[in-house]
């Protein structure tokens, strides 16, 4: 497909060498520090929305930004892993760990089943097919009776991690929090610095190309396509845990869009523009949240804003500043 | 009377007229997205936004101005059509050069502000607009009630489909069009002035959406969401079909209507999602969609 305006994604400029930079590493290391230190300074639930949410995005950028695929329908995994992990939490009474495991799991296999039809077709089509699908399974958790429709799943119980250590308080919660998403968006950055993210640069720069290169493209398109689907799913599953709910909120068509939304203003194709792009909208939300629905009227305008004015969004702007990919 | 397979006629039937009337929406719907596609090349995200603007023009200019049904049925799809005209001159235009995932994003977001704005001005809840005298009361066929009004709504979206459709095939004007689609700097250099007929293809496409407005007005309450959810169902309309033919979109919406009415009597829990479970399979054994040619 014809992919990102090169121009416009920082990361499309060639890297030196495999592996990560090391004022990225520095990024990382400082971001660790802080958000250890965060819950003694801002609500832990709060802080931990952000996290969910930075992971969720950086989780979509993988496929946007590094696959050159615009899913727009990545609600469906992050909703039916935040469905499928509070089930688990309060009917079969599994612990904390496990439940976010079968979450993910199943956001896995979803992605696996709408990538192998999606990839299928390109571009435009791509993005129709995949918000369609998601308005599938958002019908599914609308009809589906463990889902239990219009109400959702409430007042998940937060069992004991591994059965001996319990995330009762907000404190202890955060840290398991901390780990997973944290881990999740590592794991993310290793998936791009990895060979596997270079063939999957090239695929988005030239299709053909990496084709007549021998590369079986439509394998490396689902592989991304799933894993990006686990990691949205496996943010959805720990969102479920800290708030003991999953609702149609979650899979619904506007989760998709808001995923969208933090991606392009923070800048897709970079490393931490998903995870600032997130922060600022979930931040938004926050304390906009009596302004009704001029928050959509917000979103819409910035998504406006950020197509005419700035796509490389402000961590792409940053990098292009410091000249170093970020 | 006959029965099919236990189901009483009346029940059938009336269930094929709602299946032609969602149907006729999707059509009148998807050959607005096929109409734009073809011309900018791009997915305009915010039609639905634009349908219901339609709904709410109508209703505005009967509530405010006291102008009736018929006139609505004109001025709509005008208004609708001027604030194509403005959206695409101050944004789309900027796009053409970028990649077509921006126009998405870009009518995505203007589909957010306008479905806020109204949703802030006038609510969630629905707003009635009456059926016009005229068209009050139906028809009564023998074997099913037709409602006129239902009727005026298949009648219309078909004569709009095929005016549509044959202006584009059958005319100089559509002539031109299918050429600028095919190469825009030829047709430029033959001194037509492209630019703006892609500003007013732009405009044309979005009208036929608050054309589709007004008619849905009267049958579905007028609401801020109405748009939202039914844009999806015709995406994926657009993707079983392809958008590569405007007769292909006419007969693929108004096909999968009527699918869609028939599951609703032999399997009602599956009606809201057999579009998406037709188009799962269009992308298995044909991906490039119906009527699609192969991209």
């Amino acid at each position: 497909m014809s992919t990102m305006d090169p121009a416009t994604s920082p990361a499309a400029r060639p890297e030196p060498s495999v592996g990560m930079p090391t004022h990225q590493k520095a990024i990382f290391v400082v971001l660790l520090i802080l958000l250890v230190a965060l819950p003694w300074f801002v609500y832990p639930v709060f802080a931990m929305k952000v996290m969910c949410f930075a992971l969720f995005a950086s989780a979509f950028n993988l496929l946007l930004g590094f696959g050159g695929l615009l899913s727009f329908g990545h609600a469906a995994y992050f909703g039916m892993a935040s469905y499928v992990a509070a089930h688990a939490a309060k009917v079969w009474g599994l612990t904390p760990e496990l439940a976010v495991l079968a979450g993910t799991a199943a956001a896995a296999l979803l992605g696996l089943a709408i990538g192998s039809l999606a990839i299928r077709r390109q571009g435009i089509y791509f993005a129709m097919v995949t918000l369609a699908f998601a308005q599938m399974v958002y019908f599914f958790a609308l009809q589906a009776e463990f889902t239990g429709g219009e109400d959702g799943i409430q007042s998940v119980p937060r069992n004991d991690l591994f059965g001996l250590i319990p995330l009762e308080s907000n404190m202890a919660l955060y840290f398991f929090v901390l780990v997973v998403t944290f881990g999740g968006i590592l794991f993310i950055h290793r998936i791009i610095h990895s060979p596997f993210g270079q063939v999957l640069k090239a695929i988005r720069e030239n299709e053909p190309r990496a084709v007549s290169l021998g590369y079986r493209v439509n394998r490396y398109k689902l592989m991304v396509f799933t894993l990006s689907a686990t990691l949205a799913g496996l943010a959805g599953a720990v969102k479920s845990q800290v708030f003991q709910l999953a609702s149609l909120t979650d899979v619904h068509w506007t989760m998709s869009g808001e995923v969208v939304l933090m991606t392009l203003l923070g800048g897709m194709g970079t490393v931490f523009g998903p995870m600032l792009g997130a922060a600022i909208i979930v931040t938004m939300q926050n304390y906009f949240a009596t302004l009704g629905a001029w928050v959509t009227v917000i979103q819409g305008v910035i998504f406006v804003a950020g197509v005419l004015l700035f796509r490389e969004g402000i961590v792409g702007l940053i990098a292009r500043w410091t000249k170093k990919p970020l | 009377m006959f029965e099919l397979l236990g189901i009483p006629p009346q029940v059938l039937m009336g269930q094929l007229l709602l299946g032609l009337i969602n149907g006729s929406f999707y059509a009148v719907l998807s050959l607005g997205l096929a109409v734009i596609f073809g011309m900018l090349n791009i997915i305009n995200f915010s039609h639905g936004a634009q349908y219901m603007m339609g709904a709410f023009v109508a209703w505005m200019l009967l509530e405010y101005l006291g102008i009736g049904y018929w006139w609505a049925l004109l001025l709509a799809p005008l208004v609708v059509g001027a604030t194509g005209i403005v959206l695409e001159k101050l944004m789309l235009s900027r796009l053409y050069r970028l990649d077509h995932l921006y126009g998405l994003l870009l009518t995505f977001g203007i589909a957010l502000i306008i479905q806020g704005l109204f949703r802030n001005y006038y609510g969630i809840s629905g707003l009635p607009y009456q059926i016009p005298d005229a068209l009050s009361g139906g028809q009564n066929l023998g074997f099913m009630f037709l409602p006129n009004y239902r009727g005026w709504v298949i009648v219309a979206s078909v004569i709009v489909c095929f005016s549509t459709w044959f202006v584009i095939e059958k005319t100089p004007l559509g002539s031109y069009l299918r050429a600028a689609t095919e190469n825009p700097t030829l047709v430029g250099a033959f001194g037509i002035n492209v630019p703006r007929m892609i500003t007013l293809t732009y405009a044309f496409g979005v009208a036929l959406a608050g054309f589709a407005g007004v008619l849905a007005a009267p049958i579905y309450s007028v609401n801020p969401n109405m748009g939202a959810d039914l844009i999806i169902v015709v995406f994926a309309v657009v993707v079983i079909g392809g958008m590569g033919s405007i007769m292909g979109a006419i007969v693929t919406g108004f096909g999968l209507g009527i699918v869609e009415g028939l599951t609703r009597v032999f399997y009602p829990a599956g009606s809201a999602v057999v579009i998406f479970v037709i188009m799962a399979i269009v992308l298995m054994i044909k991906p490039e969609g119906l009527f699609g040619r192969s991209a």
